[in-house]
């Protein structure tokens, strides 16, 4: 810590006519890892872009170094030394580690590709980071880690003075998260200025040196890590005081409205088990990989199981396709949002209505019935407080909390008893979060019974009545009340314990 | 964010009418009632499959076999009226079972195209690539190579007939259009062709039925191949094997795509397509009354699609 790397200096951005970015000004020192957070839509990400050369500034000054620059695109930022790895990965998935590694910057001998000198390079970075990957292994056979360390690899490879992570721990296991952190304090040993966004503010915590908080374009504060306290932090990116972030729980009744008997799809889970009660919400907990998602689409039909029952009040019933798990009153909001959830180009109507369709359009010639789906999205708008110009607005500029939501109304038009939530807040802000904490619990006190997926412990310990763990395909225990915390959660999750209730 | 849509959805309508506008002025002969009419007439049997192209691509799908299958269907529909001449005096009936033969060829050979699509899962591209090849060469045998000619007195006259001054081609591609338009807006299927071509895991997520939705386009395509078919061979009373159909497919898709249908699917307008058809025939007459070499025409025409993508790019 000490000198300036980089200093930016009263930097807007506007896109057409709106302003994003008002008049920013920070610096960042030599090796700090500086954390950067607030809600979705504070400017972080565009703020990145810029320095990265893929936004030009609107007005303002970067000064890298004691000179100042001009990042034109984005290769001028890596040629001076500022790399990024964004959210989503930017490598191509049927080349080699090495290729990708050194794609746009590969050595050559003679005119000709020098594969030799680049296997060695990258089999040298690759022992630096201690990862344990071959240089001619394609990336799609990688780990959402290995992945990373890749992006990693490929950023030192140009040679890179700062380095951006945008999201870095969103795809990674608790083990992995543990794993980055100790190559990241490395390479600040070694000299690397490391610029850290995230929404996990723990892990801000734990890895930062300094944090700057950023709110609707604005510059809110900035302070070394150990001044400042979790909450404060949250509570300056949200710029409220955040009152109880979790409802208080509702109580469920002991009628058991759904259940499933040993589901399995072979060498993915096996012999799951697990009910579900009205005005319940039950949790899946487990590592990246255990299987919860799967379950969930087995449940909906959308992968074919070799055996096991579905039971829907007390009734045996068989799930093909998804339309029958609608059928049987079962909604589905999806993990992958962008993947599997909404369209992107249709306009939040139409999203809404995407599954329910046929209830708007139950005549011979399936005519849609335009006036009752507007209704219906202006009551999910108030319901949700859904920010958007326009109902009928394309999804795509909307941010992801907003889009999360249309997510949400999507699932729930379909009138469903039965609620399965796939990480139903990643990659959305604190607020959003909270809202959607409270809507849930709204939910299960109508009498709607949920199945909430989340590998964030507190949302686990702070939304579920039950939990069950999962580890490998397997449930290894079901928590209740006063066990459900972060310890037994994990004892389960890593199988060091199992069998439990 | 109003003015884009605005211009996806009117883009193509402007567009013809400057191209109208600079054609009146290039020749006094253009605005001239035949000449237009003349024009529609000519694009109206590219027009009708490009309406079932339209679905097929904003299905996020391409139909290569449309030219070869409406040959077929021409070949068919004619061989099977000539027999039976043979046997039934009534010459209307004749007609009719012919059409609704065509109209079932038709719809069979789309179906055909959409089962290989969608249970075989082989690519769009190639299996239409495949059945435009078997579709062609089945009507050069089934013709030898040649031409049918029609022994019904009749049928070759309602093809060149008007109604209240619109020949009847144009007015079976404009009634069709207004249909499938309601069709593309208004009915659930219409969404469901957007959400598929748009994002299918999103769709499949969403209860909807992609295969059957992806394998009504290429059969919906079929049956309007063979209206075009049964309305052009008509025209001649005649099928000549190997020239009927000969490049509709490109024409077909560049109506599509110059009409503002997007070629990644997912989003696109019924009356863009026969606007762009309309566009395509304007700038062949066009072309024609000034005086440019036939042979450049396609050069002209390669012009405008490309610029007509180029526009939609900068919009997007």
């Amino acid at each position: 810590m000490g000198n300036v790397i980089l200093k930016v200096e009263n930097i807007s951005k506007s896109f057409s006519t709106v302003e994003v970015l008002h008049s920013l000004s920070f610096n960042v020192r030599y090796s700090e890892i500086l954390g950067i957070i607030g809600e979705n839509g504070a400017g972080k990400s565009t703020m990145m872009k810029i320095l990265t050369g893929i936004y030009l500034k609107s007005s303002g000054d970067i000064i890298f170094e004691e000179q100042k620059i001009d990042l034109k695109k984005p290769i001028d930022a890596k040629k001076i030394g500022i790399s990024i790895i964004p959210q989503e990965f930017n490598l191509i998935k049927d080349l080699t580690v090495c290729d990708n590694i050194f794609l746009g910057s590969e050595l050559r001998k003679n005119r000709l590709l020098d594969k030799e000198l680049m296997k060695k390079k990258t089999k040298e970075m690759l022992k630096v980071l201690e990862v344990d990957i071959s240089p001619d292994e394609k990336i799609e056979n990688l780990s959402g880690a290995e992945k990373q360390m890749v992006e990693i690899s490929k950023a030192l490879a140009f040679k890179s003075k700062i380095l951006i992570m945008d999201e870095p721990t969103s795809v990674l296991t608790i083990n992995e998260i543990k794993i980055l952190f100790r190559l990241m304090k490395k390479l600040q040993k070694e000299g690397l200025t490391i610029i850290y966004i995230s929404h996990k503010l723990k892990e801000v915590k734990e890895i930062c040196d300094r944090v700057m908080i950023l709110r609707d374009g604005y510059f809110v504060t900035e302070k070394k890590i150990d001044e400042i306290t979790l909450e404060q932090m949250a509570e300056s990116m949200v710029g409220r005081e955040l009152s109880q972030v979790f409802p208080s729980k509702n109580k469920p009744s002991d009628e058991i409205i759904f259940e499933i008997k040993g589901l399995t799809i072979p060498g993915v889970i096996e012999n799951v088990s697990f009910a579900l009660r009205k005005g319940e919400v039950l949790g899946l907990g487990g590592l990246v990989g255990a299987g919860r998602t799967e379950v969930s689409e087995a449940i909906m039909g959308l992968r074919p199981v070799s055996g096991g029952e579905i039971m829907v009040k007390n009734k045996l019933i068989s799930i093909k396709k998804p339309a029958d798990a609608i059928k049987a009153e079962i909604g589905y909001l999806s993990e992958d949002r962008q993947g599997s959830g909404i369209i992107t180009s249709f306009s939040v109507i139409h999203n809404i209505t995407l599954v329910s369709l046929p209830s708007y359009s139950n005549n011979t010639v399936s005519w849609i019935d335009q006036k009752a789906e507007l209704k219906a999205s202006k009551k999910y708008q108030k319901i949700f407080n859904l920010k958007a110009p326009s109902l009928e607005t394309h999804l795509e500029f909307l941010s992801g909390g907003n889009q999360q939501k249309v997510s949400m109304a999507k699932t729930l038009d379909t009138k469903p008893d039965v609620l399965i939530l796939d990480e139903p807040t990643k990659g959305i802000d604190v607020s959003a979060k909270q809202e959607i904490y409270h809507f849930v619990n709204s939910l299960v006190k109508e009498g709607i019974s949920c199945i909430f997926i989340s590998s964030e412990m507190e949302e686990l310990i702070g939304m579920c009545n039950r939990v069950v763990v999962m580890q490998d395909g397997r449930v290894t225990g079901i928590l209740e009340d006063k066990d459900i915390n972060e310890e037994e959660i994990m004892f389960y999750a890593t199988g060091i314990r199992e069998g439990g209730n | 964010m109003l003015k884009k849509i605005d211009w996806q959805k009117y883009g193509s309508f402007v567009a013809l009418l400057v191209l109208i506008l600079v054609s009146s002025f290039l020749s006094p002969y253009f605005l001239k009632f035949q000449n237009l009419m003349n024009i529609l007439r000519q694009v109206s049997y590219i027009g009708i499959i490009a309406l079932g192209m339209t679905f097929v691509i904003i299905g996020g799908g391409i139909d290569l076999s449309v030219g070869s299958m409406a040959a077929f269907i021409g070949a068919i529909v004619v061989l099977f009226m000539n027999f039976l001449g043979t046997v039934i005096e009534n010459e209307v009936i004749v007609i009719i079972i012919g059409m609704a033969t065509g109209i079932m060829a038709g719809a069979l050979f789309g179906a055909f195209n959409g089962f290989m699509i969608t249970k075989g899962k082989i690519a769009p591209f190639i299996v239409t690539l495949g059945s435009m090849a078997i579709f062609r060469s089945l009507t050069l045998y089934i013709g030898k190579a040649g031409e049918i000619q029609s022994s019904n007195m009749i049928y070759g006259e309602f093809g060149t007939e008007s109604f209240m001054l619109i020949p009847v081609p144009v007015w079976v591609m404009l009634i069709l259009a207004a249909v499938l338009n309601l069709v593309l807006n208004n009915t659930r299927y219409g969404r469901y062709i957007c959400a598929v071509g748009s994002n299918q895991n999103v769709a499949m997520f969403s209860a909807i039925n992609v295969s059957s939705v992806r394998f009504f386009s290429y059969t919906l395509v079929g049956i309007l191949v063979a209206v075009s078919s049964i309305l052009l061979a008509s025209r001649f009373n005649a099928v000549s094997t190997s020239n009927m159909g000969l490049g509709f497919e490109l024409d077909a898709i560049a109506a599509v795509i110059v009409g503002g249908t997007a070629l990644t699917g997912g989003r696109g307008s019924v009356w863009g397509t026969v606007c762009g058809a309309v566009m395509l025939g304007v700038i062949n007459n066009m072309l024609n009354m000034v005086g440019v070499s036939p042979y450049l025409q396609g050069t002209v025409k390669g012009i405008v699609i490309l610029g007509a993508v180029y526009i939609q790019r900068q919009k997007q």
